[in-house]
């Protein structure tokens, strides 16, 4: 092999890392290590001058090896492995190096001690780097079809968007009708246009189209493989079906919370959620001389920490609707705080407030009280920006609750290998990088699902997720990353322990020299786990890319700094 | 336990193997939150926990690492369907030799810590480097015959 040489680039990240880790010093223990053969800083490593920066020390120093310390590999890495190929240098001589996430942002108060341990990353980041070896990368072929879970706004707007762009869409829907939550209300703000005007050609548009196949209602029992080649098993009815997909995505929804016992919900026949109040819109109202609309109910609390987003906006919406049915009533909006994001939203507000609803802030300390005999009569509530308590005469209560996980989301997950967030919705790749993808290649995620959101938002989601799953559909094939096993036919004892240790069936034993049976693994279909690696007992599986020496000289180098 | 007790001095080396894809990644949402915690671990990627070899743990203390951290996805949600099961059988196993070898078993951690628990990662990772910084650096006289072997 010819002579190792290393460069190193360390990154700034403005001062994201460069406020904290002192990278000149970083640079300059880099340059002293052995096989480093240039070693350089930028200001953001990441962006056009850097990345040209890392190419023209590339060519300029013969570099055959790079370090990059900077962010998390989990986003950049494919960036600057891009770089180093275009360069000219095979893209799995990169190592990553993370002193942000791992060092700067978690060690901010300790600068002195953030610098050692950005030393000594780098350092085992440049050990690892010298035994790093070029890799070939397998292809295989991407079904051009995608299966979408779930039959709401979401799900069908990508259904119909991968319809439309040529390939055959499988939509999977529990319920036995399409359509999900929009079925439920009756107007959409902030245009006020009728919920059914938008649902329903939508719905025709799915069930017309020749490429979707609608299976209704329907459950997966299985999912197996990877992006491209996902073999999934359906339940319907009685019968069982299976699909072949490329690509994945996740619409499921979310469900409305039913406010039990709170704000005598329950109990008096007259408290109702919004979800009930534009049920009874749809039909005749009755007559009513007040009504009072409760925000915040079961949200932004110590179990349920986080702001569902849509409910200021539904109860806006409502309480213009009652307005506008009812122009003699008193309507009223108990808030924490009336979040009405962007122009429209803003302007909706302004214009409740012209047509007389009146707002009034509590606090979560002092939340209003629902008072009456058989039904709820009054709600009284302590008005925060005056300090002052009220008495509001309340022919019907409306509560605003957030919307919560669905009920499936931890069966889907561990079905998909995707994760959840602390709250339970689906947890996407990166919030602002990758924000309709999961880190698993081919599967994708929009709406509800993820996170509240509006009908707006839903679809934008989902034109996105669709147009993120055509990529490999259209290209046709995908690259395996070269992190594969592999094993050294001469070492192995023909055991079998890895054959039995491998989750995917990639490996299998066959007869070599003189008819000796050896473990060969299936690139295609090794995943790169490793475990089969940890398993062998006589030392001929490796990893690419993880290796035993690679991993043991980290370790020595990181035990003797 | 009949690890010596060696002078403490300096702080504790620690090495935190992480899988890439649910404890590496709730490392990098603590940095997110710019959850603070001791500097004295380093994190190796892996892909899976799987990967994870006893040797490589026995190899850490016999060069002197004061403590090792294995950290997988929770059992059910391997991105490799089972290779964290291999993981809590294979560490279940090597603490009970480390106790024969003279290393205190607690100086090995197993745990599961998803995409999402950042905060997890930053209490797993505090109370570890806590307990090590307690047991004090890795004897040597139990590492010399270990840093001998062959590899």
């Amino acid at each position: 092999m010819s002579e190792v040489r290393v460069g190193v680039f360390v990154c700034h990240c403005g001062s994201n890392i460069g406020g904290v880790v002192d990278v000149p010093a970083v640079v300059e223990h880099a340059r002293a290590l052995p096989h480093v053969a240039h070693a350089e800083h930028n200001l953001y490593s990441c962006s056009e001058a850097g990345l040209s920066s890392l190419q023209r020390s590339i060519r300029e120093h013969s570099l055959n090896r790079v370090v990059v310390a900077a962010c998390t590999p989990r986003t950049h890495e494919p960036l600057f492995r891009t770089a180093c190929q275009q360069a000219g240098l095979n893209r799995y001589l990169l190592e990553f190096v993370n002193i942000r996430e791992h060092c700067s942002w978690i060690h901010s108060r300790e600068p002195g001690k953030a610098t050692e341990k950005a030393i000594t990353l780098v350092k085992m980041g440049v050990v690892k780097a010298c035994l790093l070896e070029p890799q070939e990368e397998a292809q295989s072929a991407v079904a051009p079809a995608a299966l979408v879970i779930g039959g709401g706004v979401a799900g069908m707007s990508a259904a119909l968007n991968l319809a439309r762009q040529g390939f055959q869409v499988h939509l999977v829907e529990k319920q036995p009708r399409l359509g999900g939550r929009l079925l439920n209300l009756d107007r959409l703000g902030p245009t006020d246009e009728a919920a059914a005007a938008m649902i329903e050609p939508l719905i025709a548009a799915v069930v017309g189209h020749r490429s979707i196949s609608v299976h209704m209602p329907a459950s997966l029992a299985e999912i197996d493989g990877f992006v491209g080649n996902f073999r999934v098993r359906l339940g319907e009815g009685e019968g069982r079906s299976e699909v072949l997909v490329g690509t994945i995505i996740v619409a499921t929804g979310a469900e409305v919370l039913q406010p039990e016992g709170l704000y005598g919900y329950g109990l008096f026949p007259n408290v109702v959620t919004h979800v009930e109040l534009e049920r009874r819109l749809k039909e005749d109202l009755p007559e009513i001389r007040s009504a009072v609309l409760i925000n915040c109910v079961g949200s932004r609390i110590p179990d349920r920490p986080y702001c569902s987003r849509i409910c200021c906006m539904q109860s806006l919406k409502n309480a213009m609707r009652l307005k506008a049915r009812l122009p003699e009533a008193r309507v009223a909006v108990l808030h924490r705080d009336q979040l009405t994001s962007g122009v429209q939203a803003e302007r909706y507000y302004r214009s409740a407030r012209q047509a007389g609803i009146r707002f009034f802030r509590y606090e979560p300390e002092q939340p209003p009280q629902v008072v009456g005999e058989s039904r709820a009569e009054a709600v009284v509530v302590r008005d925060a920006l005056r300090g002052r308590e009220l008495s509001l005469p309340a022919d019907l209560v409306v509560l605003a609750t957030p919307l919560v996980p669905g009920p499936d989301n931890q069966a889907l997950s561990r079905l998909l290998k995707v994760p959840l967030d602390e709250s339970g919705f689906f947890l996407e790749a990166h919030a602002k990088l990758r924000p309709v993808e999961f880190a698993t290649d081919g599967v994708y995620v929009c709406g509800t699902a993820r996170w509240p959101a509006d009908v707006a938002e839903s679809v934008s989601q989902a034109y996105a997720a669709a147009s993120k799953a055509a990529i490999p559909m259209r290209s046709g094939a995908v690259r395996a990353e070269a992190i594969t096993a592999f094993s050294d036919r001469a070492l192995c004892t023909g055991c079998g322990t890895c054959v039995v240790c491998c989750p995917f069936g990639a490996i299998a034993r066959q007869p070599w020299e003189g008819g000796r049976l050896v473990a060969q693994v299936n690139t295609v279909q090794c995943k790169g786990c490793g475990c089969c690696v940890a398993a062998c007992h006589s030392g001929a599986m490796q990893q690419r890319g993880t290796t035993d020496a690679q991993v043991l000289q980290m370790i020595e180098v990181c035990a003797s700094v | 336990m009949s690890e010596a007790s060696a002078p403490s001095v300096g702080r504790p080396r620690v090495i935190a193997f992480c899988c890439n894809w649910c404890s590496y990644a709730g490392a990098d949402l603590a940095g997110v939150s710019r959850l603070q915690m001791p500097p004295d671990f380093h994190v190796i990627r892996v892909m899976c926990s799987g990967r994870v070899e006893p040797e490589w743990v026995i190899k850490a203390f016999a060069a002197g690492i004061d403590g090792v951290l294995v950290l997988g996805c929770h059992i059910g949600d391997c991105h490799y369907i089972d290779g964290n099961h291999r993981t809590a059988k294979r560490f279940a196993l090597l603490k009970e030799m480390l106790s024969c070898t003279g290393i205190h078993p607690d100086r090995l951690l197993v745990d599961w810590i998803s995409a999402s628990e950042g905060g997890k990662f930053q209490r797993a990772v505090t109370e570890f480097v806590e307990r090590v910084r307690q047991l004090g650096p890795v004897d040597a006289r139990a590492r010399t015959p270990l840093a001998e072997a062959p590899r």
